[in-house]
This record gives structure tokens, C-alpha cells and sequence, in this order.
């Protein structure tokens, strides 16, 4: 054990030799002085930004392996990008093993921090921000980390996103946690995603809390294995602001937790309530698709020993399909749980094979609705079905996820 | 004395017109372009030996600037074809282009304003990408590795005075366009785009058979699916449309490029019309899609996200996302019409 601390010591102590600390102020070349040194940091080094508030016309952005750029604080360095003429985004990051962290990014004209294909990131302490308040012409994601592996976001902050504050996109090995999405279209989005954990987390003030969602025709699809534990999805009462012809754009204001498509999906521990339309519903992809390799229906979904408080008290029956829907078939008195019913043909004759069914256990005095898809068919049944103990069963939960 | 002298002025003289092939190789970009030697006379642009001037079938807008391409192979050695792909040029091999404004379209004699030169230079690793700011004497032009931005004036062809904040970009902005499978990879020097007369000093001839006649390729195959000229409107607007799509768009918008995560590919080689974009919806667009149901919605120009995020110059909203400060709006008309002409 001995020889084993003696030899980390050593290991760090070469490390640390080899790589250096760049520190940086606020300065009127803000722009080429930052993102010089981002291409200057070779693997080891830090880059740290000092307390203030930086300018941009353009956007930055990372491309060296296993280096640390941070600020001195969510709230003391800003990146502030409303002037911003060029670049997609406000950050840009596409190299591995990188650590961001204690920062701000403002105003970006459009993603405020984008990680494509970047395995390992950490995104810490940091805060995206849209200034004005929930608007159209914000910038879609304030966290977008896409086709990346072991992504870690702890402790940030997404405030005004016009399509979701955290946004994890066709990744794998996911952790969110001890973070606030408020005052997005959705708080969290886990899309096209294996593997994620998503817990600890407050999503309130958005126009859907926590969704996750699998679109087709991507080159990653099927998601699966999503944990969300111990979070607030509450109050989420924003209109909804999200440029039409996006998937988001659907979510009726005061949705608390979409699930949609995916499979092997545990949702438990969590309080939702304060969500006007519907506190949780497990839907279908609603569009036809030609994409064989898509499974459209969600499977294998787990709802246990979470909270439920007030619910579908102001249903947003103008926006998208969902609170409309579940308004007629509820005759107003909408459930705190809504699962659409809809299977493959074969399973709505034969039956679901046993372990894809959605179990609902111990969730207090939740209410519940779906619909029987045979009924549903037929003329003269009545297809709605609120009996929740339908769906007790044994839970199996999922194993945690593990940062490599 | 005089012998040494002459020896000096020879070392002087043979170095000037020779490529200074090492510094392709070295870890550290030089400060100045002029120490690489690509040019015998870097104000005028005339190329040193070794360095062959070529041009592409369609070519990529950057913000209605001209752009003046030529390559470099050491002697001795040649890229090999790959069919559809750029092609595999040996290490300490160089593409340089430069970018320039000229003072008048009406009437090119009476100048130009240098922009930058951009390089690709192949190291035993794979290439890298870098750019050269040109100073205001415009007798030299500096490494800038965090980009530039210059504003410039140019008298169009309709004589109307047009101005442009023209960006240099960075070291890493030239990645976000130059990838494949996560690798820096040129795009222009496919043999497919090179298939076309050019008018060398000493003759006019097809490119590749001149790159194949100096070994600067060692074969090719017949078969080239070879574009048209976007321009040339004897060509179906069809095959115009796809070429133009796959110089401006398909390097991003393929399966090997950087925005594969969308779903939408823009390369010659793609067929399936969903990938196409016709009647796919957006996934990670946000405003982008302008409130458009389809990236191209078939009979529909004015509702197609396509054709949206080409006529924007918002930078959370328009295509390409770098390299752009202005809309292209001869290639916005040619794409409108072939939306709308398209069957619903």
C-alpha cells in the first residue's frame, strides 16, 4: 500500500512538473487572448479565467485532450456573448478528458456550451443563461453534449433555453445531478442516450421539467437504461417558447416527466407537483416512420416511491397533442400519471412480454390513467382505464451508472 | 571571395524558388508565410517550383471572396486515389489557398485584396490546418491561430459597393469543417472535384491528367461520380443543386462529418431522401428551424429549414455555421426553384 501512495505521488508530481497554469483577466481582446490560449493549453495544463465579465464577438472553442479551462466562479466569471457576430455557439468543445468548470456563459446567439464527440467531459459549477427571460429568439441548449461518452454535469445552472436547458444527445454513460434547470422549454433532456443517471436535480419554472425522449432516423436511437432519482420536477408553468418543428415545441406547458420511446426507464424518489398539465405520462413517438431499426413504444419503464402533489389543474390544451388528448379522455379530471396505451399490434392481441411492462409501485395517492387499445378501437367501450394497481409488480432496478 | 559571394547568392536564389519542405514537417507553425516559400513573389502569388495552381468543379462560398488553390507534393513521392474520398496525399505534402476580394469585378486588372492564405499541411500524423492574416502592405502574411477579423470593400459586378466582415478562422474553426471520422481531412482535392481542363503557362489540359503526368497521383479510376459546375446552367438543376450541396454542405452533413448527429446528409453519394431532408424533421435545431416543420418540405421553399438557415446570416441560425457573414443569393434562388419544383 505504502509503495502504491508513494508511486501516485510520484506520478502526480511529473505531471505536475510538465503542465502549467495560464491565467487570464478581462481585457478589450478578450476574444483572441481566451481563445489563444485554448489552442496553446497542451494536455495537463489549466487555463483559469480571472474574476470579471469577458466580451465576445465570436464564438470559443477547445479542441486539446485531458485540460482544465475554468472561471472563479458561477456568478464572478462571466462569458458574455450578446454582442456575438459569428460562431454557432458560445463554446465550442470537441476534445477528450476535459474539465470546464466555475463559469458563466450569457447571451450566446446560439448553444451556450456544445460537446460533440468529447469523451469524459466534465461540466462543473458552470451557469447558461439567456438574460432576457424565456424567449423564441434564445439559444436552443445551454448544455449540449452530443456522440460523447462518460459525461458528468454537477451543480450547474440552465436558465432560459428555448429548447432545453441540459440537453444529453446521442451519448453514453451519463450523470446530471445537483443541478437547476428553470425558465427553459425543458429543464433536462436525456435524447437517443444509453446509460444515465439523472438525480438530485430541481427543474421547476420550465415548460416540461424532465424529459426522455428517443427520436428516429439518428445514428444513435433505441435509448435505454435511464435512472431519474431524487429530483423536483415542480411548478413547471412556462408557455411553452420553442420554435415550431421542434420535438419540444409539443410539450404542453406544466408537464412535469415525459417519457418517451426508450426503454428500461426507473423513475423514483423524485416530488412532481405544481405541474399544471400532467405530472408524468409515458408516451409513444407520435409521427409515422419509415426507420425500421426505431421502436417507437416505451418499454420496460419502472415508476416507484415518488412524490405526487397537485397536478393537470391548468391543462395547456393549445399546445401539441398531449393535454388535449388526455383532456377529452379525462373529462377534465386529468391524472397525475398518463401512460398512452399504445403497443405493436401483436401485443395489444397477445399480450406484452412480461418483463416490458410499465410497473407503477408505491407512489402515494397518485392517480392514474390509460387507455385500452382494444377498446379504444371498437366502438361503444369506453377505452379509459384509471386503475392503478393494475401495474403493481416486483421492481428491478437498474444498476447505478459508472463515470469511466 | 567573389566564388564564395556567387555561392551565397546562388544559396539565396535556389531558396527562394524552392519550398522550404521542412517547416510542412514541424511541430511549430512559422510566424511569417513568406518562410515556407510556397511563393516566388508572395504579393503577386506566383508560385514557387513544385507548386501547381488547381481549381475545384464547384467550390465552397465564403462570402463572395475569390479563392486561389494550389498544391504542393514532394518530389519523389504521390497520393493515392480512393474513390469518392479525398485523396491520400504523402506526409510534407501542402494545399495552400488563398482567399482575396478583388478592388472591381467589372474589371480584375485593376487588383486585389489578399485576405488570408489558409494551409493543410500533412504531417507524418495527419494533417493539421492553420491561417495567415496578409498585413495592409500586403507583402506578407502572418500565422493568426485564434482567427482574425477584417472588414473589406469590393465593387460588385452590378458596380454596387459591398462590404463584408470578413472572418479569418481560428485554429479550431477550421476543424469544425474539415473532418472526417474525427480527423482534420482537406475537402476540396477529391479526384472527383479535380476532373476538369485547366489552363496551365504551358498547356490546357484535364487536371488529373496533369497531376498523374507530374506523379502527383499514381492512378484513378474511370468511374469518378464526377460533379457539375453549381454555375454552369447547362447542367440539370438537379445535379446543380446536389453539387453545390456537397461542396458547401456534405463535409459537415455526412455520416463521417461533424454533424452526423443530425440525420441530415448533404454528399453526392446519398440517396435515401429522408437523409436528404425531404419532409425529415429538425432534432437539435432550435430556432434554427425558424418554426419549419421539414429541413425541405417538398413544393414548399419558404417553409423548407433548409433553405431558412442558408438565407440567415443570425450566427444561432444560419448554415455553414462558420465562414459566413452573408448570404450566397444566386444559390438561395437555384435552391428555391428546385424545392419548389420538387414533387410533393
Amino acid at each position: 500500500m505504502k509503495i502504491l501512495v508513494l508511486h501516485l505521488s510520484l506520478l502526480f508530481l511529473s505531471f505536475s512538473i510538465n503542465a502549467k497554469q495560464v491565467f487570464l483577466g478581462p481585457s478589450n481582446n478578450s476574444q483572441e487572448e481566451i481563445q489563444e490560449a485554448l489552442i496553446d493549453l497542451e494536455p495537463g495544463d489549466i487555463l483559469t479565467l480571472k474574476p470579471g465579465e469577458y466580451f465576445f464577438e465570436d464564438g470559443l472553442s477547445l479542441d486539446i485532450d485531458d485540460v482544465i479551462f475554468e472561471g472563479s466562479g458561477i456568478d464572478e466569471t462571466i462569458l458574455n456573448f450578446e454582442n456575438q457576430m459569428s460562431g454557432a455557439q458560445g463554446l465550442l468543445v470537441t476534445s477528450n478528458g476535459v474539465t470546464i468548470r466555475d463559469f458563466a456563459v450569457l447571451d450566446a446567439k446560439g448553444d451556450a456550451i456544445k460537446v460533440i464527440g468529447a469523451d469524459g467531459i466534465k461540466m462543473i459549477r458552470l451557469r447558461t443563461e439567456w438574460t432576457g427571460g424565456p424567449k423564441e429568439t434564445n439559444g436552443a441548449y445551454g448544455f449540449y453534449p452530443v456522440e460523447s461518452k462518460d459525461v458528468l454535469i454537477d451543480g450547474c445552472v440552465a436558465i432560459g433555453a428555448s429548447d432545453a436547458g441540459i440537453y444529453v444527445g446521442q451519448s453514453q454513460n451519463i450523470i446530471v445531478k445537483n443541478s437547476i434547470a428553470q425558465y427553459n422549454v425543458a429543464g433536462i433532456e436525456i435524447e437517443n442516450s444509453f446509460y444515465a443517471d439523472v438525480f438530485d436535480n430541481l427543474t421547476s419554472h420550465n415548460t416540461g421539467g424532465i424529459l426522455v425522449f428517443d427520436l428516429p432516423d439518428l445514428p444513435q436511437q433505441g435509448g435505454h437504461h435511464v435512472r431519474v432519482f431524487r429530483n423536483k420536477a415542480i411548478n413547471n408553468d412556462t408557455d411553452n417558447f420553442a420554435p415550431e418543428g421542434n420535438i419540444v415545441g409539443e410539450v404542453p406547458r406544466g408537464t412535469g416527466i415525459i417519457i418517451q420511446a426508450n426503454s428500461d426507464v426507473e423513475v423514483f424518489d423524485n416530488d412532481i407537483y405544481g405541474n399544471g398539465t400532467v405530472n408524468l405520462s409515458i408516451v409513444t413517438y407520435g409521427y409515422d416512420t419509415e426507420d425500421e431499426n426505431y421502436y417507437p413504444h416505451p418499454r420496460s419503464i419502472q415508476i416507484h416511491g415518488n412524490r405526487f402533489g397537485d397536478g393537470g389543474f391548468d391543462p395547456d390544451v393549445g399546445t401539441g397533442e398531449l393535454a388535449a388528448i388526455l383532456f377529452e379522455l379525462s373529462n377534465g379530471n386529468m391524472p397525475d400519471i398518463f401512460w398512452d396505451g399504445i403497443l405493436p399490434m401483436n401485443q395489444i392481441l397477445f399480450g406484452q412480454p412480461a418483463d416490458e411492462k410499465l410497473i407503477i409501485k408505491n407512489n402515494g395517492d397518485a392517480t392514474f390513467l390509460t387507455l385500452n387499445p382494444i377498446k379504444f378501437m371498437l366502438p361503444f367501450f369506453d377505452p379509459v382505464e384509471r386503475d392503478i394497481s393494475e401495474y403493481d409488480g416486483q421492481i428491478n432496478p437498474l444498476p447505478p451508472v459508472v463515470l469511466n | 571571395m567573389g566564388k564564395i559571394f556567387l555561392l551565397v547568392l546562388f544559396c539565396i536564389a535556389t531558396k527562394a524558388f524552392a519550398v522550404e519542405s521542412s517547416l510542412i514537417l514541424e511541430e511549430q507553425f512559422p510566424k511569417k508565410l513568406s518562410d515556407f516559400s510556397f511563393f516566388k513573389d508572395n504579393k503577386a502569388q506566383i508560385p514557387s517550383e513544385g507548386v501547381l495552381p488547381y481549381e475545384l468543379i464547384s467550390s465552397l462560398f465564403s462570402d463572395y471572396s475569390y479563392k486561389q488553390r494550389w498544391v504542393y507534393v514532394p518530389k519523389g513521392m504521390s497520393a493515392s486515389f480512393e474513390k469518392d474520398k479525398v485523396l491520400d496525399f504523402p506526409t510534407g505534402s501542402a494545399l495552400i489557398k488563398t482567399f482575396y476580394y478583388p478592388i472591381d469585378e467589372r474589371d480584375l486588372s485593376l487588383g486585389k485584396k489578399l485576405m488570408e492564405t489558409r494551409l493543410l499541411l500533412k504531417k507524418d500524423y495527419g494533417w493539421e490546418a492553420v491561417s495567415y492574416a496578409w498585413n495592409e502592405a500586403q507583402n506578407e502574411a502572418f500565422l493568426k491561430k485564434a482567427g482574425k477579423t477584417i472588414f473589406n470593400e469590393w465593387i460588385d459586378f452590378t458596380g454596387e459597393l459591398r462590404s463584408v466582415r470578413y472572418r479569418v478562422p481560428n485554429k479550431n474553426q477550421c476543424k469544425e469543417c474539415h473532418t472526417y471520422n474525427d480527423e482534420i481531412m482537406p475537402i476540396g482535392p477529391k479526384a472527383r472535384n479535380l476532373n476538369k481542363i485547366f489552363d496551365y503557362t504551358d498547356e490546357s489540359i484535364n487536371q488529373l491528367t496533369k497531376w498523374i503526368k507530374l506523379d502527383f497521383i499514381n492512378e484513378i479510376e474511370m468511374e469518378l461520380n464526377t460533379p457539375v459546375n453549381w454555375e454552369d446552367s447547362t447542367y440539370s438543376l438537379d445535379e446543380r443543386v446536389r453539387s453545390y450541396l456537397d461542396i458547401n454542405c456534405g463535409h459537415c452533413h455526412s455520416s463521417t462529418g461533424g454533424a452526423n448527429s443530425t440525420g441530415l446528409y448533404l454528399d453526392l453519394t446519398e440517396v435515401r431522401p429522408k437523409h436528404l431532408g425531404i419532409n425529415k424533421k429538425p432534432v437539435a435545431t432550435g430556432r434554427g428551424s425558424g418554426g419549419y416543420k421539414y429541413s425541405i418540405f417538398p413544393g414548399k421553399s419558404e417553409e423548407s429549414i433548409l433553405l431558412h438557415r442558408m438565407i440567415s446570416t443570425d450566427p444561432g441560425v444560419m448554415m455553414p455555421e462558420s465562414g459566413r457573414s452573408l448570404s450566397h443569393q444566386e444559390a438561395i434562388q437555384m435552391i428555391r426553384e428546385w424545392i419548389n419544383e420538387m414533387e410533393t
